[in-house]
C-alpha cells in the first residue's frame, strides 16, 4: 500500500507533520512505519500541546523518589516502604463502550503501578457524566460503574474512594479517571529504561488481537455523530489474566532478572518498545512473527497498533529466560522472546524474515512535534450582585433539603457498594468519607488517598480553580489525620487547538503548580486528555487531582461522623460568605455566573497544619472539610454518618444566614472536640492565628438552628440517600 | 491446629484468609491448585475470589481442578472444609453442598456489612459461639442461593441451614435479604456438618479498625472447638 498525504491524515496526522516525517526519514514511510509515527506523534502519547507547560510543574520534594516520566510516581513513606501511584483517563473509550472503556481504564492504571514492582493496595476513580436528564446518562453511569467494579473486584484490589459528578458539559464526552496506589519496597523499584546491548526482549501476558487498534489516535481526536462507529477501537478487558500477570510479574521481580519493564498501554507494542529504547538511548530489534497472536493473519501494522490488554514488555538479563518462562508457564501466560536490544538507536522490525520497518528512535521521541499553542487568558468574572430580595422568600430548611438532593451532593452509596472496598483486609476508611484509608499491611502505618475535581470553579476562573483542587485534596487528607505528601493529576480538557481551551489548560496548570509549591505537595505523575469535545462543544476544564498522605499510626485516624452527644463543634477558618459558583446559587437561585471562591494559600496552609497538629495531639474526635454545599451540608453529612444531631448556636452579628451556611469559602473544616478540651484547642488556634467559630453542640438526633432549621437525622438521611437510587431504578 | 488454604488462579481472598487463620492460632499453609495432594490438615479452606476468572458459572472450572479430588476425599472422610464466597460457589459446583448461587436479585455486585443469624450450633463451626447474630461482610455478584423444593426440605429437616441474612435483631425476612437468596440463606452445611459454605467473609471482620470484629468470634470459636 502506497503511503500518501491522505493516508497520513486518515491516521490522525496533520499535513505538515507528514511532510516533517518524510523530511526526517529522507523518504516516504511505509504503512507500518506511518502507523508507528501516528501512534507516537498523537497527542495522547507525545503530549505535543501540553509538554511545554507541564515542564513548569512542581515535581520535586524531599519525599519524591520518582517524578513524572515513568510509568507512575513514587514517594517515600519511611522505613523501606514507598508508594507508587498515578491517575489516568479513559474518557473517549468509556463514552463509546462504557463497560469495557471503564474496565480497561482500571486495568491500565493498575498495570502502570505493578510494572514498577508495587502491589496495588487501593483504587480510586473520578467519573463525570452529562445532565441526569440527558438520554445517555443513565446507561453510561450504569455501564461505567459496572466496568470499574467488574475489573477491580476481580483483581481483588479495594476501591476505597471516588467522586461522581454531573454537568451538561459532559453530555457528549463523559470522563472516567482511574487512580491506583501501590506499595513497594524502596530498594526494589523497577523502571522502564532499557540498558545493555543484546539483552533479550520478552513479551508476556495475553495474546495480541485486533482490538484497540487506533485507540490512542481515537483518544486524540474530537467526536461527532458517527462516534458509535469507533467501537472497534475500544479494548476489551480480561481482569483474570491481569490478576495472573500481576502475580507472575511480582514473582519474577523478587530477584534480579529484570532490567526494564513497561506495560503495553496506549499504542501497545509501539510505544512500549520505543519508550524503553529511547530512555536507554539504545536500539531495539523485534521479530513480529514471534509475537503471540490471538488471530491468524495479523499484519505487522496490526500487531504494532493493537491495544490488546494485559501485556508487558520486559528486557531481561541474559540467561534468565528459562527461569522467567517457568514463572509465566506456572501462571498460564504467554511468554515469548521477540527481540533484543541493539546499539543502532533504531527500532527495527522484522516479519517473516523481511525487514518491515526501520526508524531512528529519536525521530519518534525527541523529534516528535512540540506545539506552543496560542491561548487566551480568562478574566475573573464580576461578582454577583445578590440583593436582600433574592433571599426574601427562602427558608433555610427547604434550601438544605433541596441541596441534599442535588445530584452532585447526594449520597453515592449505590455506586461504591458495587465496588469491593474491603478485600485485602486493610481498609480502615471506606468510600464516603473525606479520603479512603488503607493500612500498610502488617505495620502501624496507613495511606490516605483522595480524588477531587471542581470543573465549575475551573470554568469560571481556571487559575483559581486549579489552585482550589490542590487545596481541596490537601484538606481531604488532613481531615482523616494524614500528612499530605504528593499528588497525581489527570488533566481533562477540550480541543487545545482552540485558544479558549488551551488558555483553560495553561491557567489551570499554573494554578495547580502555584498551590502545589506553596503547600509542598509535589506532582509526581499524571496524564493529559485533550479533545474531550463533540460537535464543536467541549467539556468544562476538569483537572482531577489524586492526593496521597501518610498516617504514621492508624489508630489516630479520624472519621467525619459525629461521635458523642454534648461534644462541641467548631468551624475552623473564616466564613466570608462567598456564594458565587456555590451549589446554593446554582440550585436555589439558578445563577451560574460569578467568580469561584478565592484561595488564600497562607490561610489554607496555616489552617490545615493547625488542624493536623490538633489531631496529632488527640484533641479532635471527628473532622470534615467544608466543600460543596457549605457548612450546613457538611453538618448534615456528619450527622447522618454519626446518627447524631447538632444544636447550632445563634450567631451574633450575622448579616446573611444563607451566606454563612451555604457559602463555599475555602480553607475551612468542621471539627468535633470534647468539652474538656475546648480551652486547650482555643489556645492552640489563637496561638496560630487561626480563625474559628463555635458552631454548636452535638445532640441525640435533632439538627436545629434557632427556629429556622429543625430536622431529625432521619429526615436528612432520607433526603440525602434517595436521589441516586430513585434515579437509577426509575 | 493445621489448616490449608487452596489458591486457585484468580483467588483473591487467599492472603486475607491466611492472615485471619494465623491470627487465631492456626498453623496455616497455602496450597497451589495444581498440587497433587494436600498436606496433613485439620481444616481446608476454599477462599473467595474469581477462580479461573469465573467467566463460566462461578466455581465451575475450579470444581474440576486437580486439587479438588483430594478436597472431596478429605470431606468424605469427615474433614472440615470451609468455603467462603467463591469457595461456597465451588463447593456447590463439586456437589459437596446442594443448590447453586445465582446472580444477585438486583443484578449488581454488593459490598457491605450485613447481619446473619446462626441457625444451628450442633456443629464444629458454631458450637459454643457467644453470639446468635453476627455482623459480617459480603462482597459478591452471585450470592443468591437457590435449590429445589426437595433440597430445601432436606436442608431444613437435617438442620443444614447454617446462617441466614437478618437485621441486627435477628429478623430474617425479605427486607433483610441483600441478594434474593431463598429463605435468606447465607450459608449451609452438608449432611454431616463438616462442610460449611457461606457467602459472608468472616476474615474481613477481624479487628475493630476493619468493618467489625464478629469475624474474630467465628475464628476464635472454631479453633477452640478443635482443642
Amino acid at each position: 500500500m502506497e503511503v500518501t498525504e491522505t493516508t497520513a491524515i486518515d491516521h490522525g496526522l496533520k499535513k505538515e507533520e507528514f511532510h516533517k516525517i518524510c523530511e526526517l526519514l529522507k523518504r516516504v514511510p511505509n504503512i507500518t512505519e506511518l502507523a508507528i509515527f501516528s501512534a507516537m506523534w498523537n497527542e495522547h502519547c507525545s503530549y505535543k500541546s501540553s509538554r511545554l507547560h507541564l515542564k513548569k510543574m512542581n515535581t520535586k520534594g524531599t519525599k519524591v523518589i520518582q517524578g513524572p516520566g515513568e510509568n507512575a510516581g513514587v514517594i517515600d513513606i519511611g522505613d523501606d516502604h514507598a508508594i507508587v501511584f498515578k491517575i489516568e483517563s479513559h474518557n473517549h473509550p468509556s463514552f463509546i463502550e462504557p463497560y469495557q472503556g471503564a474496565a480497561t481504564g482500571v486495568g491500565g492504571i493498575m498495570r502502570d503501578v505493578f510494572t514498577m514492582g508495587a502491589r496495588p493496595i487501593a483504587n480510586l476513580n473520578s467519573i463525570h457524566f452529562g445532565s441526569p436528564q440527558h438520554q445517555k446518562t443513565k446507561n453510561l453511569l450504569r455501564g461505567v460503574v459496572k466496568g470499574i467494579g467488574g475489573y477491580g473486584n476481580c483483581i481483588g484490589v479495594p476501591t476505597i474512594g471516588g467522586q461522581t459528578l454531573f454537568d451538561d458539559s459532559y453530555n457528549g464526552n463523559i470522563l472516567v479517571n482511574a487512580m491506583t496506589v501501590g506499595l513497594v519496597n524502596k530498594n526494589k523499584i523497577f523502571y522502564s529504561k532499557a540498558a545493555g546491548i543484546n539483552k533479550p526482549v520478552i513479551y508476556v501476558g495475553s495474546k495480541t488481537g485486533r482490538d484497540g487498534i487506533h485507540g490512542a489516535s481515537m483518544a486524540s481526536a474530537t467526536f461527532d455523530d458517527k462516534i458509535e462507529e469507533k467501537k472497534p477501537t475500544v479494548q476489551v478487558g480480561d481482569p483474570f489474566t491481569e490478576k495472573l500477570l500481576l502475580e507472575a510479574c511480582l514473582e519474577l521481580m523478587a530477584d534480579n532478572s529484570i532490567i526494564a519493564i513497561q506495560d503495553m498501554g496506549a499504542a501497545g507494542l509501539t510505544s512500549s518498545s520505543v519508550e524503553m529504547a529511547s530512555k536507554g538511548k539504545l536500539g531495539i530489534e523485534l521479530d513480529l512473527s514471534k509475537v503471540p497472536c490471538r488471530e491468524d493473519g495479523m499484519t505487522p501494522y496490526e500487531i504494532m497498533l493493537s491495544e490488546s490488554q494485559e501485556r508487558m514488555l520486559i528486557v531481561l538479563e541474559n540467561g534468565k529466560e528459562d527461569k522467567a518462562k517457568k514463572i509465566f508457564d506456572k501462571w498460564n501466560l504467554d511468554f515469548a522472546v521477540i527481540g533484543k536490544t541493539t546499539d543502532s538507536k533504531k527500532i527495527e522490525l522484522v516479519f517473516e524474515n523481511k525487514k518491515v520497518a526501520e526508524i531512528p528512535i529519536d525521530l519518534l521521541s525527541e523529534n516528535a512535534p512540540l506545539y506552543d499553542r496560542k491561548w487566551k487568558k480568562t478574566k475573573l468574572p464580576q461578582k454577583l450582585k445578590l440583593e436582600k430580595q433574592n433571599f426574601k422568600s427562602l427558608k433555610l430548611n427547604d434550601c438544605l433539603l433541596k441541596i441534599l438532593k442535588n445530584p452532585n451532593i447526594a449520597d453515592k452509596e449505590w455506586i461504591w457498594e458495587q465496588y469491593d472496598h474491603t478485600v485485602m483486609g486493610d481498609t480502615i476508611q471506606k468510600p464516603g468519607g473525606d479520603a479512603g484509608v488503607v493500612r500498610v499491611h502488617g505495620t502501624q502505618k496507613a495511606i490516605a488517598a483522595s480524588i477531587d475535581s471542581s470543573a465549575s470553579y475551573c470554568f469560571a476562573h481556571p487559575l483559581t480553580g486549579g489552585k482550589q483542587i490542590v487545596c481541596e485534596s490537601w484538606r481531604n487528607l488532613i481531615s482523616v489525620g494524614a500528612q499530605p505528601i504528593a499528588i497525581t493529576n489527570c488533566l481533562n480538557f477540550g480541543n487545545p487547538e482552540k485558544e479558549k481551551n488551551m488558555g483553560e489548560f495553561v491557567e489551570c496548570v499554573e494554578g495547580i503548580t502555584e498551590a502545589s509549591k506553596y503547600l509542598d505537595f509535589p506532582i509526581v505523575s499524571g496524564n493529559v486528555s485533550f479533545y474531550n469535545e463533540t460537535n464543536d462543544k467541549g467539556i468544562k476544564p476538569t483537572p482531577t487531582i489524586g492526593g496521597v498522605g501518610l498516617i504514621t499510626n492508624y489508630e489516630n485516624m479520624i472519621t467525619m461522623d459525629f461521635k458523642e452527644e454534648g461534644n462541641i463543634t467548631l468551624v475552623i477558618g473564616k466564613t466570608e460568605g462567598h456564594l458565587d459558583q456555590s451549589v446554593f446559587v446554582k440550585e436555589i437561585l439558578n445563577e451560574k455566573k460569578g467568580p469561584p471562591p478565592e484561595i488564600n494559600l497562607f490561610n489554607e496552609k496555616n489552617n490545615g497544619e493547625t488542624v493536623l497538629n490538633l489531631i496529632d495531639q488527640k484533641l479532635i474526635v471527628s473532622c470534615h472539610d467544608i466543600s460543596l454545599g457549605g457548612i450546613l451540608v457538611a453538618v448534615a453529612k456528619m450527622s447522618i454518618k454519626g446518627n447524631k444531631g447538632l444544636k447550632i448556636n445563634s450567631l451574633k452579628g450575622l448579616q446573611n444566614k444563607f451566606e454563612y451556611f451555604f457559602s463555599e469559602d475555602q480553607g475551612r473544616y468542621i471539627v468535633e472536640i470534647k468539652k474538656i478540651n475546648l480551652e486547650k484547642v482555643v489556645k492552640i488556634l489563637n496561638e496560630n492565628s487561626v480563625h474559628f467559630d463555635e458552631l454548636g453542640t452535638i445532640t441525640k438526633d435533632q439538627i436545629t438552628f434557632d427556629s429556622e432549621v429543625n430536622f431529625t437525622v432521619e429526615d436528612l438521611s432520607k433526603a440525602y440517600k434517595t436521589w441516586l437510587k430513585n434515579y437509577i431504578l426509575n | 491446629m493445621k489448616s490449608s488454604v487452596i489458591i486457585f488462579p484468580g483467588s483473591n481472598c487467599d492472603r486475607d484468609m491466611d492472615v485471619a487463620l494465623k491470627k487465631f492460632g492456626f498453623k496455616n499453609q497455602m496450597v497451589w491448585h495444581n498440587d497433587p495432594s494436600i498436606p496433613k490438615s485439620d481444616l481446608i479452606v476454599l477462599p473467595g475470589g474469581f477462580s479461573y476468572g469465573d467467566y463460566l458459572r462461578c466455581g465451575s472450572i475450579a470444581s474440576k481442578s486437580k486439587i479438588i479430588k483430594p478436597v472431596i476425599d478429605f470431606a468424605n472422610k469427615g474433614g472440615l472444609v470451609l468455603g467462603v464466597c467463591n469457595g461456597f460457589q465451588i463447593l456447590t459446583e463439586t456437589g459437596l453442598l446442594p443448590g447453586i448461587l445465582q446472580q444477585n436479585k438486583f443484578l449488581n455486585f454488593i459490598c457491605k456489612n450485613i447481619f446473619v443469624k446462626i441457625k444451628d450450633k450442633e456443629n464444629k463451626y458454631f458450637k459454643n459461639i457467644k453470639k446468635d447474630i453476627l455482623e459480617l461482610h459480603i462482597a459478591h455478584n452471585e450470592g443468591n442461593y437457590f435449590c429445589s423444593e426437595g433440597e430445601l426440605k432436606s436442608l431444613e429437616d437435617n438442620n443444614q441451614i447454617a446462617v441466614t441474612y437478618c437485621n441486627e435483631n435477628g429478623e430474617d425476612n425479605d427486607q433483610n435479604n441483600p441478594n434474593g437468596a431463598i429463605k435468606n440463606i447465607a450459608g449451609i452445611f452438608n449432611k454431616n456438618k463438616n462442610v460449611l459454605g457461606m457467602m459472608p467473609h468472616p476474615e474481613r471482620m477481624i479487628d475493630s479498625y476493619l468493618s467489625g470484629e464478629d469475624g474474630s468470634l467465628f475464628f476464635e470459636n472454631l479453633i477452640s472447638n478443635f482443642n
